[in-house]
């Protein structure tokens, strides 16, 4: 059982820079049988007991408490969603490199294996830490708050989440994030907003990445921003390619602006 | 597969509030899950058959009921429905809309044996 949070639907592993702990092994075992049938033929019998329960409270109550950390600590807390390959933690590595000088950060590196991307951050020299989620396919606000206790990021920081990469299953999840930005790249096609649409709808910032590509696929900017725009008109734009460095100044002037400003209101 | 998530919180909420009434078992299960929510049925099915294995929901019914897509436009107020999280508003075309049905994941209620 979690001390902590008092949960248990956890069995993440936060690998901090020297050692490996914390896997809640106290998750739930899934047998295999049959057992159910879900057509409708109204039960009287027994006690009817109302719940009226979010499936997902829990962790709402979590993504909540850590927001309440962060928001105590002024910290802009981040949460980086995109399918896998979109340029995620070279985006990361660019902004670390460009901005360490300006500002304070943070990384929380989420992969179902391996501590090869929080190696990556760390060599930019930020404290990072890796979750690995095994066979998990998101971050969860649980994870998340173990990996803020373990990495205890600075006051007036921002946090980098870097979910893992899926479109799918993250947009359900809350972190506690202030804001959470989609990445797509254009070799993954100008129809991927449409395609997967849930993770544009929950995402305020909208980067696409690798422009410096663009000669080489076929991908018609207008078409993907209108395309985003029309799942979420509220979206910022921004694109760059983290290779050549262009499109990256906007990007920081964004992240300036959120370092210095309350998060709370 | 976040599907396997959603219902290991199912059997969760419903264990956590079937033990705290002291009940013997759980005879049926009623939910709700908006159809825009991001949860393909059969991937819940599938989580669901394996997952209430050895569980107080194993062998209850389940209950579903899927709620469908509602939007109303921020533009000109009309509530329409929709199928998706993009669509235009019928009345002026417009994109700017808010959801307000259809995203629903929710544990309504749970029939206990005493």
């Amino acid at each position: 059982m979690c001390v902590t949070c008092g949960c248990g639907t956890d069995d993440a592993h936060i690998v901090t820079e020297n050692h490996h702990h914390h896997g809640h092994d106290h998750g739930h075992h899934h047998h295999h049988g049959e057992g159910q049938h879900s057509h409708s033929h109204q039960d009287t019998n027994g006690r009817l007991i109302t719940l009226e329960k979010d499936i997902l409270h829990e962790n709402a109550l979590l993504a909540a408490r850590n927001r309440g950390y962060l928001d105590a600590k002024k910290i802009f807390a981040i949460n980086m969603v995109s399918s896998p390959g979109s340029g995620k933690t070279m985006l990361l590595e660019r902004t670390l490199t460009d901005l360490k000088n300006e500002m304070d950060f943070s990384v929380i590196e989420g992969d179902q294996n391996t501590s090869l991307d929080a190696e990556r951050i760390r060599s930019t020299g930020t404290k990072a830490i890796q979750i690995n989620t095994g066979k998990g396919c998101h971050l969860d606000a649980h994870m998340v708050l173990h990996a803020i206790q373990d990495l205890d990021p600075p006051d007036k920081s921002i946090l980098f989440i870097e979910n893992v990469g899926n479109l799918v299953c993250p947009s359900m999840f809350d972190l506690g994030e202030n804001e959470r930005v989609v990445i797509f790249s254009v070799t993954e096609g100008d129809d991927k907003p449409i395609k997967y649409p849930d993770m544009f709808h929950t995402s305020g910032v909208c980067v696409i990445n690798k422009t410096d590509l663009l000669p080489y696929v076929p991908f018609n900017m207008e078409t993907a921003i209108e395309n985003a725009k029309k799942i979420n008109p509220e979206l910022t734009f921004f694109t760059t390619s983290c290779t050549t460095g262009d499109g990256l100044d906007k990007w920081y002037d964004w992240l300036r602006v959120k370092v210095f400003k309350p998060v709370t209101g | 597969m976040h599907e396997i998530t959603l219902v290991a919180n199912i059997i969760e909420l419903a264990e956590k509030e079937a033990r705290k009434a002291g009940v013997r078992s759980i005879r049926s299960i009623e939910i709700e899950i908006g159809k825009l929510s991001c949860i393909e049925k059969a991937a819940f099915d599938f989580a669901w058959m394996h997952g209430v294995k050895n569980t107080m929901l194993y062998g209850a019914e389940r209950i579903t009921h899927f709620i469908p897509g509602e939007a109303a436009c921020k533009s000109c107020h009309e509530v329409f429905e929709v199928e998706e999280l993009y669509e235009a508003c019928p009345r002026c075309g417009d994109y700017f809309s808010e959801i307000v049905h259809g995203q629903e994941l929710r544990v309504k209620s749970i029939r206990v044996e005493e």
